[in-house]
């Protein structure tokens, strides 16, 4: 029997019956079908689901759906704000940050609470803070890159290329 | 041509960098459509069995199930090469592996698709399960499969190029290696996926995470007896792929087929478990290098041994078996040359294309000799490479064209920013560096289905809104394949990249290209681009030239204008400018296409190894061991790439540091193994640990950082002078971190991964007085077959073998792609 579930889902109330087992990614996927959010795994083992829930990155594919009820979800598409890229959205398109782009939510995610806590994250804590989220594309160097390229211009001091399509 | 530089060469954000960092870059498995379906494979539980009954009733009483499928519907074999069409969508007789699917259920969920797909009953008579190429070599019955050159035997080779006996024979040094490097995969974070459906007229689409859409359209064609002119395959962009998603799969052909028979649309998307079972990726190979070397570290001749496990099926294995053969010349000058080369089937998920195919096991061994070479005659391991690099714009001993080679160039440059000659042999005990080098082809100089057919098409279409749209059938797999093919018309027309439109990679709407492997997609898809773009070019030149009253050869196509280089101010918009070309010429449209130069190498197996180009990369790794425990961690990691030319330098640094990560992986950790269950259970031999958790790859703690410089020297073989950035710059790694152990605390560690309990078990070895080493010792007596035998060709060699059989003259193309893909299918020579 499904069950009803109401959650803030970047920014705006989503309703949705769904099935009492399903995860926070199947319904985010599935049900809402907000598809940014991708999965490598579905055990908690490769950080491409992250989503914020009441702004604590969190692994979808661990998590009920049902427990987010009544919570704030962000996911990678709600990163953008009135149709513009989050400097980390810039910053990750100018510098290479996303090859194949399958882990690039997940990874914006985890950056985005990191720099949300820590604005000026040194290059040790972004390795850390990324530490959950596998990438096989990039050798990680120019996520880094970006990342600090991000708290760069947060600061106002620009980085990369500041290109906005 | 000579770019203008205004898009090429330049630091840009790539075409679909937006896309991928909003999460709107659609893969396979985000596409959802109405009325869909979700199938869902059963896989086999032993290793290697007749089927004997298969029950489906429970499945199919199941409420929610549309529909159950067994081998029985899927009577046609495929496979990548035409010499090994030895799969099935679903297994018929026979299972080969854990994992090898035997049914399908489709049902109303993915959940209940599962549910159905256990209650699926399936007896199975159990066969001697070979779990290593010792028992495949040992035990010719039952055979794992009914082709294949004897027993259980798939491929066997043996080349000669010169009188490579007298020369190790006359060498002042003979160095007598056996390595072995451990298989591993691909584990693209995107599992694969693919969705079917029939169309409104009752044909075919597949959407699917494939990096060679071309080939699964052949195979779809074949597996399912269909024209193939009924069959649209679009490559979904993929979620990294690595060589893993070039093979058609199982459930690409089962979605296809339900979708079909259901009328609606069916999707797979596979698990993590089921991942690892795709697998294709890196052979485990052992080899045995036996090196002439004279006193002045020049090689004198080189005789390769090496043994693949191939695993349950062929795949690409023969093309894998060639190319552990196959590089070593484009590399280093090494005068006479033989290679034998011999691929078992084993009870194991298949092996394929990994990233380097079949070159970075061999690489490895060659590398790691150099350096035991270097060390035994007192040259720095740098010096002896830089004293053997092949020559430019030679043809190797094995009939391989080299054009350009920055080698040299790639090493000076890692010596001097590493401080190579301050660290090498000089660090403190437990720290230590190591130096390697690679090449790599720009693009297999042969399709894997021989014809005269180009191996990339793109088409051109300009209108009146002054937009251009691209159209290629090259395939996105994370490496930046549009941005390259946008970037070329931009260059060449003189606009601005995100003014064109890509379309890649869908069988009905775009050109043939054969896809994203063997690093050949910027090198040959670049070429067809610029041709279609210059001659887009040329028509709009023409109509300016005559409207604005300007000669043709002054005209500069810049910054979405063109006007006349001697008034600058004299010209046009590029929209006016198109719109000037479609009154004069009508509808605009214009082709490219790109076919590889032949290749002299006319010897059976010559297919195998040659390229347009090479690209070269030289490497030092830094590496610091505990003595105590083994444990190993790499601070610092430089590298120099010979690239020819970086269209996009941050998309090629990207390639190049992803490389060092992938092959630091392999260096350290990465292990496909297998194992068996207790006797108590099944005893099946079972892969290890099929998840991400305990498939140890590296995470962003343990990447070091990578100081990357590129080598420009333009390859007039390459679009704008460039070369492959994908493969290559992998390669070096592995060795190199083995030849830093060794700088560090002087153990040899002769097999791939480089574990701490193989430092420990070697220096263990070193303090009782035993070989400072971990590693095999022997290479298997293998029944070669009779050695074909090439003379060299300043011997005066013609390419070809003195004692080759004839061999059938190649058909022509004609215009059944099933007609031709069932003659292949007989046709056993090995061509790939």
């Amino acid at each position: 029997m499904k069950l009803r579930l109401t959650m803030t889902v970047n920014g705006e109330p989503a309703d949705a019956l769904v099935d009492p087992n399903k995860t926070l990614l199947e319904v985010l996927r599935e049900d809402l079908q907000l598809t940014g959010t991708k999965h490598g795994c579905e055990l908690g083992e490769c950080g491409a689901c992250a989503v914020l829930v009441d702004d604590q990155p969190l692994l979808s594919c661990l998590m009920v759906a049902h427990e987010c009820e009544g919570r704030s979800v962000v996911t990678v598409e709600g990163l953008t704000l009135d149709g513009r890229l989050h400097p980390l959205q810039e910053c990750f398109a100018d510098l290479g940050a996303a090859q194949c782009g399958y882990c690039t939510p997940g990874i914006l995610i985890t950056a985005k609470a990191l720099l949300d806590r820590d604005p000026h994250p040194s290059r040790d804590r972004i390795r850390e803070a990324l530490s959950g989220n596998l990438c096989r594309c990039t050798g990680y160097q120019q996520i880094l890159d970006a990342v600090e390229a991000a708290a760069r211009r947060s600061l106002g001091e620009g980085g990369g290329e500041g290109r906005t399509q | 041509m000579i770019p203008r530089g205004d898009v090429i060469g330049k630091p840009r954000r790539r075409v679909d960098g937006r896309a991928k960092v909003t999460g709107q870059t659609k893969f396979a498995d985000d596409i959802l459509l109405p009325r869909m379906v979700h199938g869902k494979l059963l896989r086999s539980s032993v290793p290697h069995a007749k089927i004997v009954r298969i029950d489906t009733s429970k499945a199919e009483a199941l409420d929610g199930v549309h529909l159950v499928l067994t081998g029985e519907a899927f009577p046609i074999a495929y496979g990548i090469l035409p010499v090994s069409h030895d799969e099935h969508a679903l297994c018929r007789e026979v299972v080969r592996f854990v994992g090898d699917p035997v049914a399908a259920v489709i049902a109303r969920d993915e959940a209940t698709a599962e549910r159905a797909a256990h209650l699926i009953d399936v007896e199975y008579e159990t066969l001697r399960t070979f779990a290593s190429p010792a028992d495949s070599l040992k035990y010719p019955e039952p055979r794992i499969h009914e082709y294949g050159d004897f027993g259980n035997v798939h491929k066997v080779v043996a080349l000669q190029f010169g009188d490579v006996d007298s020369a190790i024979a006359g060498a002042d040094h003979v160095f007598d290696d056996v390595f072995f490097f451990e298989g591993s995969t691909h584990l693209p974070i995107e599992q694969h996926a693919t969705v079917a459906t029939k169309d409104p007229d009752g044909k075919l689409v597949v959407y699917s995470s494939t990096q060679t859409p071309h080939y699964l359209h052949r195979a779809l064609a074949k597996a399912l007896a269909m024209p193939a002119a009924h069959i649209r395959v679009v490559a979904t962009p993929n979620g990294g792929a690595f060589g893993g998603k070039s093979d058609p799969f199982n459930h690409e052909v089962v979605v296809a087929y339900a979708a079909m028979r259901l009328d609606r649309p069916v999707k797979i998307c596979l698990n993590r478990e089921e991942v690892f079972y795709c697998h294709r990726g890196r052979h485990p190979v052992l080899m045995r290098f036996r090196t002439g070397v004279s006193k002045d570290g020049r090689i004198t001749g080189l005789d390769l041994q090496t043994l693949l496990d191939g695993g349950a099926y062929g795949s690409y294995g023969v093309a894998s078996t060639f190319y552990t053969g196959a590089l070593q010349t484009v590399t280093y000058d090494i005068p006479t040359y033989r290679f034998r080369g011999c691929r078992v089937f084993t009870n194991k998920p298949p092996c394929g294309p990994k990233r380097g195919h079949g070159t970075p096991q061999s690489r490895f061994g060659q590398e790691v000799q150099l350096d035991k070479i270097a060390e035994t005659l007192a040259i720095d391991p740098a010096d002896l490479r830089l004293k053997i690099v092949q020559p430019p714009d030679s043809l190797t001993v094995n009939f391989l064209r080299v054009g350009t080679i920055g080698l040299a160039d790639c090493i000076r440059k890692v010596v001097e920013r590493s401080g190579w000659r301050d660290s090498f042999r000089k660090l403190p005990h437990g720290r230590g560096v190591g130096l390697a080098c690679s090449s790599y082809l720009s693009g297999a100089g042969l399709p894997i289905n021989w014809n005269d057919l180009p191996h990339s098409g793109v088409q051109l279409k300009l209108d009146r809104s002054g937009g251009v749209t691209v159209f290629c059938g090259a395939t996105e797999i994370g490496q930046g394949s549009d941005d390259v093919l946008v970037a070329m018309v931009a260059e060449v027309l003189g606009i601005d990249p995100f003014d064109v439109r890509a379309v890649t990679g869908d069988t009905d709407l775009t050109p043939v290209d054969l896809g994203s492997y063997s690093s050949r997609v910027t090198l040959m898809m670049g070429h067809a681009a610029i041709q279609a773009a210059e001659r887009a070019r040329a028509l709009v030149a023409d109509a300016v030239s005559a409207k604005l009253e300007i000669p043709k050869d002054r005209l500069v196509f810049a910054d979405r204008r063109v006007f006349d280089s001697a008034d600058p101010d004299k010209g046009t918009t590029f929209r006016e400018a198109v719109c000037m070309a479609e009154a004069k010429f009508g509808t605009l449209g214009t082709t490219g296409s790109y076919t590889p130069p032949k290749s002299p190498a006319k010897f059976k197996g010559g297919g195998v190894g040659p390229s347009p180009t090479y690209s070269y990369t030289a490497a030092v790794v830094e590496v610091d061991v505990d003595p105590e425990t083994g444990w190993i961690t790499v601070p610092r990691v430089w590298i120099a790439h010979d690239i020819g030319r970086a269209l996009n330098p941050t998309l090629v640094r990207g390639q190049v540091e992803g490389s060092v990560y992938m092959g630091l992986g392999e260096a350290l950790m990465e292990e496909q193994v297998f194992r068996r269950l207790p006797a108590k259970l099944s005893h099946a031999l079972v892969h290890k640990f099929p998840s991400i958790l305990e498939y140890k790859s590296p995470t962003s703690l343990d990447m070091p950082e990578v100081f990357t410089d590129l080598i420009e020297h333009p390859d007039p073989a390459g679009p704008f002078g460039a070369k492959e950035v994908g493969q290559g710059p992998l390669l070096p790694i592995m060795p190199a971190v083995a030849n830093a152990v060794y700088d560090a605390v002087g153990v040899r560690i002769d097999s791939i991964p480089v574990t701490p309990e193989k430092i420990l078990r070697a220096l263990e070895a070193k303090a009782a007085g035993k070989p400072a080493r971990s590693g095999p010792t022997t290479f298997p007596d293998i029944p070669w077959p009779e050695t074909l035998h090439v003379t060299p060709p300043w011997a005066g060699g013609d390419g070809r073998a003195a004692n080759e059989p004839a061999r059938p003259t190649r058909r022509k193309v004609d215009a059944g792609i099933e007609a031709r893909a069932a003659g292949m299918a007989k046709n056993t020579e090995a061509r790939s």
